[in-house]
């Protein structure tokens, strides 16, 4: 067991994959100048700067995908890979299928979001629901160093596109990571608390703020579990509804927009699948339905924490039918 | 068909030609009976396809656009096949999952016909980057139209090859019309090829009507991108001879432009050289027709008989 930093922990990851397949390549605006010991272990044709523009990146990643290399693109901040929708929606994702299976994009699409650095809503957006509604892609979203490394190592090595993002204000929090081979499988959510009276579902840096309102209510004498989705497509259903079966209560929890969210998806699900375990109306609490601000105190109003999901919680436990 | 034609001989380029024209003309009639899917035909862009496809070697890989269908039949697709693909039937390349728009060819090298417009252009210089790290002699030959010229993935395409020395002929087909709009509407200038310099690439532009001056352009570009790996841009000066797309509309066409193009109409040049220099005659002229027309009614046939898709398998093949 070691302790690193999520960003640490994904360049082991990067290491560690290119090691073992020689297809594996890595580019993006500035790879090459910041992951210098890729750079180095590596040389220039796997580990490569690329000109700024995000289309043809994403493009390059597609084409090479389709035709033997196992790229991975980093886009750096998230809203710039409104430059690449194309060919990650259009090409990345669909081309499979449109194929009728003749042709296979393994290919990792990296971005950084979330609230953390003040960078404001053209480096911070979270909009991870937009490619989860792409068909074709595979969308991952970590809350710790381990999964971050596991997680990337998964989706290098899966034969679909897969979006994985980062979460800014986790990126340089040390957690621990296990020594030697580290795969965390796309589509297993992980129960970080087990509880049995709610149950907390997020992803992300959210997570950490359901822990930490699961504290809280324990010395209210509530139990809550705490589910890290961890990948966004395909989601854990089985794990969903086998806590909610359990809890009959649960409130989702995101920084991304509400409206047509991930905590939508799932409460959607929890409606369909679960509507008979269910004693309480599922809740969301996600950030508010505008751009996110720069302003620290902003950016933290901005982002759903402990106090209110702890009070949420309480609320669907304490009087149900007034929420 | 051959796959590739080594040394193809005026008349085998004619061959091409004329087999493209009969799907295309089949399509037409297709829609004439009734409806049928719509198609962006290539009807009058012959020669540039013929030329520069039977330029590439087996090992090289090909992207295109939208009017692909005689990219696709002059590296020698199975009409029947395609056919298929366009009327959504299981024998279609694509499995009925891409229709016309969409085809194709993994066995034959074609890596993608795209209909956004450009995203042959985005998708190029990775499968040319497979090409140099995995090795081997192949390039990869990127068909686009003027239209996608405009797009701002063009030039990404174009400054990532040269920046990256990536063995890419960009062919592009210059045929007047961008869907409804004629280029002279949406760029300054009458070419594309002048635009390659700036990002030190080498172009040239030929007559994309005569397609041994076609075939000889593309086999010189060819050998520079293979020997230099290095991109090179062709451009094809051409024309749509039908509308859009079918059913056929050309009613915003100017017809004295539509008429003095049709009087250039590539099958008719090659025909004619040939009769000219006594390498055929009207009666070979003729059955070269015949046969080509035979081939594609026996492909229609076979498209025809081709079951549709097994409806349960929708929600599959999306992943791996
Ligand atoms: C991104 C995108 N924009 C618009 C269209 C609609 N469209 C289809 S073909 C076409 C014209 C393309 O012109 P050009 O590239 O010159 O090819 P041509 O049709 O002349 O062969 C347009 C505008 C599209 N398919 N994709
Ligand atoms: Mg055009």
């Amino acid at each position: 067991m070691s302790t690193i930093t999520l960003h640490d922990a994904l360049g082991q990851a990067l290491a560690e994959e290119m090691r073992r397949d020689p297809r594996v390549l890595m580019f993006g605006e500035g790879v090459a100048t910041k992951r210098t010991d890729l750079l180095e272990e590596f040389g220039a044709p796997r580990v490569r700067n690329t000109p700024l523009a995000e289309g043809i990146i994403a493009g390059t990643a597609a084409g090479a995908a389709a035709t033997g290399l196992r790229p991975v693109a980093d886009l750096l901040f998230a809203p710039f890979l409104c430059f690449a929708m194309d060919e990650i929606v259009n090409s990345a994702g669909k081309l499979r299928y449109m194929s009728g299976g003749q042709f296979e994009f393994p290919l990792v699409v990296m971005a950084m979001t979330g609230a953390g650095w003040t960078v404001g809503a053209q480096h911070n957006h979270n909009l991870e629901a937009w490619f989860v509604h792409a068909p074709g892609l595979k969308v991952v979203m970590p809350s710790t160093p381990a999964d971050a490394k596991g997680l990337l190592k998964a989706a290098i090595r899966d034969d679909n596109p897969v979006i994985f993002l980062s979460d800014i204000g986790l990126l340089f929090v040390p957690g621990e990571v296990p020594d030697g081979e580290v795969v965390v499988p796309l589509g297993k959510a992980d129960i970080k608390r087990a509880g049995t009276d709610v149950t907390l579902i997020s992803y992300a840096k959210t997570v950490h703020h359901c822990l930490e309102a699961a504290t809280a209510l324990e010395a209210q004498g509530i139990s809550a579990e705490v589910v890290d989705l961890r990948t966004l497509k395909p989601l854990d259903e089985a794990t969903l509804l086998a806590s909610v079966a359990k809890t009959g209560r649960a409130v989702v929890v995101h920084e991304a927009g509400g409206p047509c969210g991930v905590g939508a998806e799932v409460a959607a699900i929890l409606a369909e699948k679960a509507f008979a375990s269910l004693k309480a109306p599922v809740l969301r609490l996600t950030g508010p339905d505008v751009p996110a601000p720069s302003s620290y105190v902003l950016e933290q109003a901005f982002v759903p924490q402990a106090p209110a999901i702890a009070a949420a919680a309480a609320k669907l436990l304490n009087s149900p039918a007034l929420v | 068909m051959n796959r590739t034609l080594a040394n193809p001989s005026p008349a085998d380029l004619l061959a091409r030609m004329m087999l493209i024209r009969a799907y295309e003309e089949k399509i037409v009639a297709f829609h004439a009976a009734g409806p049928f899917p719509s198609v962006c035909t290539s009807v009058g862009q012959e020669a540039s396809a013929v030329g520069a496809v039977t330029a590439l070697r087996s090992e090289d890989q090909i992207l295109t656009n939208h009017r692909s269908a005689g990219h696709l039949l002059a590296r020698g697709a199975d009409p029947g096949r395609m056919l298929a693909e366009v009327m959504g039937r299981q024998d279609g390349y694509c499995k009925g999952r891409s229709g016309t728009l969409h085809i194709s060819v993994k066995e034959l090298g074609v890596v993608l016909t795209s209909t956004i417009v450009g995203g042959e252009l985005s998708l190029a210089p990775g499968v040319a980057l497979s090409r140099t790290m995995l090795g081997g002699s192949g390039i990869v030959a990127c068909f686009f139209g003027d239209g996608a010229a405009c797009e701002g993935i063009f030039h990404e395409s174009l400054n990532l090859a040269a920046v990256w020395n990536l063995p890419i002929l960009y062919i592009v087909e210059n045929n007047q019309w961008q869907a409804f709009v004629h280029r002279k509407e949406t760029m300054v200038g009458d070419h594309i090829a002048p635009w390659a310099a700036s990002y030190g690439i080498a172009s040239r532009t030929v007559d994309g009507n005569d397609v041994e001056a076609m075939h000889r352009a593309a086999l010189e570009a060819a050998a520079f991108v293979r020997e230099n790996r290095k991109p090179f841009l062709l451009e094809a000066w051409t024309y749509r001879q039908r509308g859009h797309m079918e059913p056929n509309d050309q009613s915003y066409v100017d017809p004295a432009e539509l008429e003095s193009w049709k009087g250039k109409d590539p099958i008719d040049r090659q025909v004619a050289r040939l009769l000219a220099s006594g390498a055929l005659t009207e009666a070979e002229v003729e059955a070269m027709r015949a046969e080509a027309r035979a081939t594609i009614e026996a492909a229609a046939a076979f498209a025809a008989a081709s079951p549709f898709p097994d409806v349960a398998e929708v929600g599959e093949g999306a992943y791996a």
